[in-house]
């Protein structure tokens, strides 16, 4: 039984890939002059999944794959026209395949209605081309490539290049092809895989059944096979039957070609000597030729040899450089103490470490890593599906998908990035009538793209919409209560309005985005990958939402500082500058307030040490070191601590999971002499603080 | 948690028994994991006032609960002589600050008590029987779920 769940686990793996070929092949099909071998990759994607599904007894995929699979063949003989009238249609099947897969997966129950829908027209497509339903292997597929006697002529290629263009094969297999297991459909399978091929069966030498001896099988295959392989191909897929076959191997285009070298059924290739006939030697039998592949050539188009490997070794792999990370640290430590750290051979050694301990930690990251594709290509559904909800024209355009990230991070993104779709289709895009007004084309486009910026993944949605209509934005926030009419904000500020929790800008609330979720979850779950998200938009031209994440969970460069007799870790990429308190910038606000004048600006001074309640007064300015540090939505504020030691990498532990969150703490790591530093979160402390600032709405809405 | 318990051992059960301000207490072998001795913990900010703070156990970060604190009698000022009781609790590592781990003891559920009503000591809450010996003594058994501080921001 547990072997059962296990290979079907497997199954439903595969199916995963499939899927995403499958989609992926189907778009390419939308662009014209796709290549035919897209087409063929479909239609084995949609193939591969009825017959796992079929082995597993999932009826109801079997039956929708089958129906898919009938009109995708239709599509691959040349019968139907990959044409702007089939391809939603297709589209949406794979969709639904995509969610039958999924419930039977999950053991529940899909959407029969749409299943219902799309079988009946994808029936009345079979019913308007073709013949399509039983025979689907062997029904002789038409195709264009000119007279066909094998001396004749094509019409389009020179002549002469003979691997440019075919074969024609005769194959009549012998009694013993039979014996030996082997299977003709297999061998023309195999066959089809190279190119177009058109399969005549000749059955005209097949005796009556009653005077039929299984010694004559008689069958007789005429292959016509338009591939751009070499005959060596060709070849190969008859290896391993050309002594129990009748076999000719006619090259299409230049009709001279010699009579084929595997040809009649030559029971014994002349390379054994006759010398030693009698020893019993090993090797009596006509030894098969070596065998360089196998029989039916494996799937065309594999990537690379992979392995799947449970992610809980990975991450165990991951903890374990954590700690190897953390004894470096110690070790340094050890040899700082004992003094030895000036000797060369020491500090060399060390340095090795310490740079393979970085390359491990890279490596493994890097198995974690995977590319965006997973969750860029489940975008190209969901805009289908706003686009439809919505009656607007959609396209969406991917780039980058290739950019890696951490798994978990993969995963995680998929929530806030549909949300941020649906967003820019509904609320972003204007509709068709608008646009033409503004002279833009009426299909609106929404580009995804990813790439590595400076240690971090940048994502970006961004529409060619009409950009945030300010004013109206600003006008429910003061409706809602979540503004103070009358405060003056800028622009920027604005746009934060839009991750303010409560804040939906439609007035009717559609279908599609009003689910009661809002930007300010999106913003959340950004901000708890440790990422941030950013608007910029512009009236008429579009509004673009970048999302710039770390590239791990696991590892982060920190700052390492002294407060209170503690030592806790600050994000580096959060700090700006770092300075001695000066009194020339310092300026009293009241009682208590304390801002630091910086480029311009005037920042709050946060003590660190009371924020974390370490200590009850706040401590004098001149004795600390004050950290600039910026958040997300462009607050900058300053940090007074005790003093900065070192920089160095931290592995990120979670605090939550034997403790619970602790305001201002974003996890802790362990340090080089063992013990646990708590890493700064200064998004949360800048927020916290601020909301005993002076606006408590526009606080709120930083925070999200 | 007590699967290794053999069948003739029904009725009784084996405990952890650790003073505490000069009272015997104790906690089910089967939650104990570990006995450290006590090293300098990291301070928790907004912590409550008897989570002493955290320490690294083998790459782990673990909570450290001064049991004196909790149960009412007053901080213990940790030295190299008290001892932490690193214990599994719901999938959750905690240690408990005790002053010394005193034995391992088997005890009958019979001799087994019911805590006497004894006003609202905020010891009480945290104890769920008290167990009798003949000679006199008295082990308090301590209710590891009630003790714990609850996780906080539901977010993990």
């Amino acid at each position: 039984m547990a072997d059962m769940d296990e290979i079907q686990e497997m199954f439903f793996d595969e199916c995963d890939e499939l899927l995403e070929g499958l989609a992926t092949g189907l778009r390419q099909m939308d662009e014209p002059g796709h290549d035919k071998e897209t087409v063929h990759a479909v239609f084995r994607a949609v193939h591969s999944i009825k017959g796992g599904a079929a082995a597993f007894g999932l009826s109801d995929l079997v039956t929708f794959a089958h129906r898919f699979e009938t009109v995708l063949d239709l599509l691959r003989s040349d019968k139907l026209e990959a044409a702007a009238g089939v391809m939603p249609i297709m589209h949406r099947s794979s969709d639904c395949l995509a969610d039958l897969v999924a419930a039977a997966r999950q053991s529940s129950e899909p959407d029969h209605d749409r299943r219902e829908t799309l079988l009946a027209e994808l029936d009345q497509i079979i019913a308007a081309n073709g013949d399509g339903e039983d025979d689907l292997v062997f029904t002789p597929l038409a195709i264009d490539i000119g007279p066909v006697d094998p001396g004749g002529h094509l019409a389009e290629p020179d002549a002469g290049t003979a691997s440019g263009t075919g074969f024609r094969i005769h194959f009549m297999p012998d009694a013993d092809l039979y014996r030996s297991g082997n299977d003709p459909a297999a061998l023309l399978h195999a066959l089809a895989k190279l190119g177009e091929i058109e399969v005549m069966l000749d059955a005209e030498m097949v005796a009556p059944l009653e005077d039929w001896s299984e010694d004559q099988p008689q069958l007789k295959w005429d292959v016509l096979l338009q591939t751009d392989e070499a005959r060596e191909e060709v070849e190969a897929i008859f290896e391993f039957v050309e002594d129990c076959c009748d076999l000719r191997i006619v090259a299409l285009g230049g009709g001279q070609e010699p009579p084929p070298s595997g040809p009649e059924p030559d029971p014994l290739p002349p390379a054994i000597e006759d010398s030693s006939p009698a020893e019993a030697s090993p090797v009596p039998e006509p030894a098969p030729p070596p065998r360089p592949r196998a029989a039916p050539p494996a799937e065309s188009g594999q990537p690379g040899a992979t392995i799947r490997v449970s992610l809980d070794r990975v991450d165990r792999l991951m903890n374990m450089i954590g700690e190897l990370v953390i004894k470096e640290a110690m070790l340094s430590q050890v040899i700082q103490t004992a003094g030895m750290s000036e000797d060369p051979d020491v500090v060399a050694g060390l340095d090795s470490i310490r740079q393979l301990a970085g390359d491990i930690q890279e490596s493994v990251m890097a198995i974690r890593a995977q590319p965006l594709k997973l969750v860029f290509q489940r975008m190209h559904r969901i805009v289908r599906e706003a686009a439809d909800a919505t009656g607007k024209q959609v396209r969406l355009v991917t780039i980058g998908e290739q950019t890696e990230v951490d798994k978990t991070m993969v995963e995680r993104l998929i929530d806030p990035l549909t949300h941020m779709i649906r967003n820019s289709v509904d609320h972003g895009l204007e509709d068709a009538e608008t646009r033409r007004e503004r002279g833009k084309p009426e299909e609106g486009t929404i580009t995804l793209s990813a790439a590595h910026r400076s240690g971090r993944v940048q994502i970006e949605v961004s529409d060619d919409g009409g950009g945030i209509n300010r004013p109206k934005v600003r006008e429910i926030a003061e409706e809602k209560g979540l503004v103070a009419p009358g405060v003056a904000l800028s622009p920027g500020e604005i746009d934060q309005l839009l991750f303010m929790p409560g804040f939906s800008s439609k007035e009717e609330v559609s279908a599609l985005s009003g689910r009661g979720v809002g930007l300010d979850v999106v913003r959340r779950e950004i901000m708890d990958l440790g990422g941030r998200v950013m608007i910029h938009s512009v009236e008429a031209e579009g509004t673009t939402f970048s999302i710039a994440l770390p590239l791990t969970l696991a590892v982060l460069e920190g700052m390492l500082i002294q407060l209170c007799g503690q030592t806790m870790v600050l994000p580096i990429n959060s700090v700006q500058e770092t300075m001695r308190a000066n009194p020339s910038i310092l300026h009293g606000v009241g009682q208590g307030g304390r801002l630091l004048s910086n480029r311009g600006d005037l920042l709050p001074i946060i003590d660190l040490g009371c924020v974390f309640g370490l200590r009850d007064e706040a401590a004098p300015l001149e004795e600390g070191v004050l950290v600039v540090v910026e958040t997300d939505s462009q607050k900058r504020a300053a940090l007074l601590i005790d003093g900065i030691f070192d920089q160095r990498q931290v592995v990120i532990k979670s605090l939550e999971e034997n403790y619970g969150q602790v305001p201002g703490v974003s996890a802790a790591t362990i340090l080089g002499d063992g013990k646990i530093a708590l890493i700064v979160d200064p998004e949360a402390i800048v927020m916290s603080s601020s909301n005993d600032y002076a606006r408590p709405a526009m606080a709120l809405a930083a925070n999200g | 948690m007590l699967q290794s318990m053999s069948p003739n051992s029904v009725g009784k059960s084996d405990v952890v028994a650790f003073k505490l301000a000069e009272q015997d207490f104790c906690i089910d072998i089967g939650l104990v994991r570990e006995i450290r001795g006590w090293s300098p913990t990291t301070v928790l900010p907004h912590a409550p006032h008897y989570v002493k703070g955290v320490i690294n156990l083998r790459g782990s970060v673990v909570t450290v609960v001064d049991l004196s604190a909790r149960l009412g009698f007053g901080a213990t000022e940790p030295s190299q002589r008290h001892v932490v009781i690193i214990a599994m609790h719901e999938g959750r590592i905690v240690g408990l600050l005790a002053d010394l781990v005193s034995d391992i003891v088997t005890v009958n559920d019979e001799h087994m008590q019911a805590v006497p009503d004894i006003a609202s000591d905020p010891a009480r809450e945290f104890i769920i029987g008290m167990i009798t010996f003949e000679d006199g003594r008295i082990l308090r058994k301590i209710d590891l779920a009630q003790l714990l501080p609850t996780p906080q921001g539901g977010a993990a």
